[in-house]
């Protein structure tokens, strides 16, 4: 059940991430372009729940909890897509093919947030470093 | 939208509750307290979770998920949590997130009677 038309094509979202209320506007922005792509349903839902697991991410490490969220269209042959661009100032990943991996966490947490949103969407990179901070693209593609 | 939990609706001393809306992190441990307390208070048995109406439950709701069905076991209440959008649960084991100790139905009315199943005999005859 879809509880709420999401807003009009957009071409483009950005979104601070600084606190809790935000983690609302990343999905509604996702949601939004998800629609605009014509993403499946689950697609949707997949793309908005990798989202919502980077924003808090961000939330969680990032120095002064800040970053943002660039959500956009792309289209390669044809085809359409969403791509989502979070970054971050924070302390950077040392070592980021542990962070992809299931179960590392330096928080105490599962362990699922950065592999599981990789395993949600078609494409994830990370490009970071210690002390300069966290980008992380995500991209899913219609089908 | 944001999210909420709508009013905690009481059939005998089952307790049933509908979950909506786009939650964030402060509102789903908001509901988690509430509905823990609510439990104790009537001394309920059982306790329906709807979830139909969240479109997104990512892992930190799933967790505080199973967090409330462990505490509210601990006070003798079974629960049910109902109504789980496919989308969300092809999201939800792509994930990773660990819900196998939930007891889950389709919908509202084979949730009651999965709780009635529980109550009678036990969580692990239930199956």
């Amino acid at each position: 059940m879809r509880t709420e038309p999401g807003p009009v094509a957009a071409g483009t979202d950005d979104i601070v991430i600084s606190d809790q209320t935000d983690l609302i506007r990343v999905r509604k922005a996702l949601r939004a372009q998800a629609r605009s792509a014509g993403l499946g349903l689950v697609d949707e839902t997949k793309l908005i729940t990798a989202g919502s697991e980077l924003a808090r991410n961000i939330l969680k490490y990032a120095t002064g909890s800040r970053g943002r969220l660039r959500a956009e269209q792309v289209t390669a042959d044809s085809r359409r897509g969403v791509r989502a661009t979070f970054t971050d100032e924070g302390p950077g990943i040392g070592d980021v093919d542990a962070a992809l991996t299931d179960g590392f966490s330096t928080s105490g947490g599962l362990g699922l947030g950065l592999p599981g949103a990789q395993r949600l969407v078609d494409d994830l990179t990370v490009t970071s470093a210690p002390g300069s901070g966290t980008t992380v693209v995500i991209e899913k593609w219609r089908r | 939208m944001t999210g909420e939990a709508g009013p905690v609706m009481q059939i005998g001393d089952t307790l049933l509750v509908s979950l909506q809306g786009d939650l964030d992190d402060i509102t789903v441990v908001r509901i988690e307290e509430h509905l823990t307390r609510e439990v104790a208070r009537t001394g309920a048995g059982g306790m329906l979770i709807d979830v139909s109406g969240l479109s997104v439950v990512d892992t930190f709701i799933a967790r505080v998920l199973a967090r409330m069905v462990a505490m509210v076991r601990l006070l003798g209440a079974e629960v049910a949590v109902v109504g789980i959008q496919p989308a969300v649960a092809i999201t939800l084991v792509e994930l990773g997130v660990p819900m196998g100790d939930l007891d889950t139905a389709l919908n509202a009315e084979k949730g009651l009677a999965l709780l009635a199943r529980l109550r009678r005999d036990g969580r692990r005859r239930a199956y």
